[in-house]
């Protein structure tokens, strides 16, 4: 072994902030479904504390020997709107047992709080998606999340309508804890029933029993090799750089994972391949499309710089892994990351910018702050442009924005820890409300056809 | 298992000796050494056999600790995250 090459590892994960970012138990929750819901939380609660007993102290134990940091330890379920659609009650019970849960097991966040309503809703799903404001504001680790379209499917637009409405909801509930509720809900498009991140990861009915997924992080390590190369460097080159830099990233992700899995004896589902970005300086996506030589990110050319490092990110990080999976590809959360942060608060990155990367990069709109004073039609309105995104260009989009209530454009957020801090960004409020009230279904697009 | 064991601090008498020393202690048995000093800073990265360490995250901390009472900075890590990074 070449001593270049263990002083790179450990470089990258002494100053450039390698890490894996989550290992992510999908728990299927299917076997605790029952008419009564006391007796339902009860399974949940037992198979989820049998199932996830050793997480923590194993990936503890990893992380020592490896001595490679495992940031989170997470748990995903079973949409539980398909449990409260067996039982009477209010389902608000299920997200205080996954919170009891969360708790015994010392876990970071339990996803799960969901529902997939692309189609239509279920009995179950109406209950759910109405009881999240209450849920989130109860809840301190429960992420919630709601699939409102899809490919195949086309988009709900009642739905669009309606997570508008809880999003400002779940802002309101939690307006004296920043807002939080609304950080722990993300309304989807084509979501992927195998994400190891918050807060949308779910635990999808194709899955097994339970199985391990690793989240993987390093848009420091990436960037510090673009600012090693040459000014000068075609971006076919740089293109080059991201992929081997992925490539060596996904294997501890892939070597984390093996091991895991075996000493948890849960079998190995898949790496999300993601750049995830911290708050720290220099963990940054931003940076990166910064140094391919944007003065700030939102320049003119940032989409294009952005729809690079994802593809290369992927086949990168593709062969370095027996199964991709989870959203794989580069995050643009704003208050996650110090140089969207930066550039939201210089004005240069806007929302509508944002939108147009989000055509090109794994996920969507994330943790993006607006004025607590938008209405509710407005972020429907946005999230129907994301989720017709993701319909047509067959990728998954997600919205994630908070409501700062009782704050203007120029005021901040801060979540503290991984979440970070975000300036109140200025959103676009010409009226909507009769495209949003209209309701019914966008159809599928003819990419649907594909049989 | 088999661990990499870096150390990186200034150059002076006895880091080897210490490091061996240490590793002898927990019954840790060195397989190869190899040193350079770049600028003044000593760079060393010992693989080591712990096949007999009865703790190996207590070892791993103890060896942390000793690099850091001497101004070292001291990593234990098992060889399979290298191997894992830099080979197919």
């Amino acid at each position: 072994m070449q001593t270049n090459e263990i002083l790179e590892t450990i470089k990258m994960i002494d100053e450039e902030y390698l890490d894996i970012r989550t290992i992510t138990i999908g728990i299927s929750l299917l076997d605790c479904i029952d008419p009564d819901i006391q007796v339902a939380c009860q399974k949940v609660e037992e198979k989820i504390c049998r199932v996830a007993e050793n997480l923590v102290p194993v990936a503890e134990e990893i992380s020592k020997t490896y001595g490679i940091p495992i940031v989170n330890k997470r748990i995903s379920v079973t949409p539980i709107a398909m449990l409260a659609g067996a039982c009477e009650g209010n389902p608000v019970e299920f997200a205080l047992t996954l919170e009891r849960c969360a708790q015994k097991l010392g876990v970071d966040f339990i996803g799960g709080y969901s529902a997939l309503v692309q189609k239509g809703y279920t009995k179950g799903d109406r209950k759910l998606i109405a009881s999240i404001p209450e849920a989130l504001a109860r809840t301190q680790h429960v992420c919630a999340s709601v699939n409102v379209g899809s490919t195949k499917a086309g988009i709900n637009m009642d739905a669009v309508k309606e997570m508008g409405e809880m999003i400002t909801l779940s802002a309101q509930m939690t307006a004296e804890n920043h807002c939080i509720g609304a950080a722990k809900l993300v309304v989807f498009c084509n979501a992927p029933e195998d994400n190891p991140f918050m807060a949308g990861a779910f635990h999808g009915v194709g899955e097994p029993d339970a199985v391990i997924n690793v989240g993987v992080s390093g848009p420091g390590v990436v960037r510090a090799t673009l600012a090693k190369a040459s000014k000068r460097a075609t971006m076919d080159e740089l293109a080059d750089l991201v992929k081997r830099t992925a490539f060596k990233i996904t294997r501890m992700g892939q070597l984390v994972g093996t091991v895991a899995s075996e000493k948890l004896g849960i079998p190995f589902g898949i790496v999300d391949l993601s750049l995830a970005p911290t708050p720290a300086i220099g963990d940054s996506v931003a940076y990166i499309l910064e140094e391919m030589g944007l003065e700030t990110c939102g320049a003119y050319g940032t989409t294009a710089c952005l729809a690079m490092l994802n593809d290369a990110v992927k086949k990168g990080g593709v062969m370095a892994t027996s199964n991709v999976g989870g959203l794989s590809g580069a995050f643009i959360p704003v208050s996650e990351d110090a140089g969207m942060i930066a550039a939201a608060q210089k004005g240069v990155l806007t929302l509508e910018k944002l939108e147009a990367m989000t055509a090109v990069c794994s996920v969507g709109l994330d943790m993006i702050v607006v004025p607590g004073n938008t209405p509710s039609s407005i972020i429907s309105g946005i999230i129907a442009d994301e989720a017709a995104i993701g319909m047509v260009n067959s990728k998954t989009t997600a919205v994630r924005v908070i409501p700062a209530i009782g704050k203007s454009v120029g005021e901040e957020l801060d979540f503290g820890g991984l979440l970070g801090r975000g300036p109140v960004m200025p959103v676009n409020t010409t009226d909507n409300q009769v495209f949003i009230d209209r309701g019914g279904r966008i159809p599928a697009p003819l990419q649907a056809l594909k049989n | 298992m088999k661990a990499v064991i870096t150390v990186v601090g200034s150059d002076r008498v006895g880091i080897l000796a210490m490091i061996a020393n240490a590793c002898a202690t927990h019954n840790v048995n060195v397989l190869d050494v190899s040193q350079t000093i770049i600028d003044g800073i000593f760079t060393m990265t010992m693989i080591t056999d712990c096949s007999q360490v009865s703790d190996f995250e207590k070892f791993a901390a103890n060896m942390e600790v000793l690099g850091t009472e001497n101004s070292l900075i001291v990593r234990v890590m098992n060889q399979d995250i290298f191997h894992a990074m830099h080979t197919i």
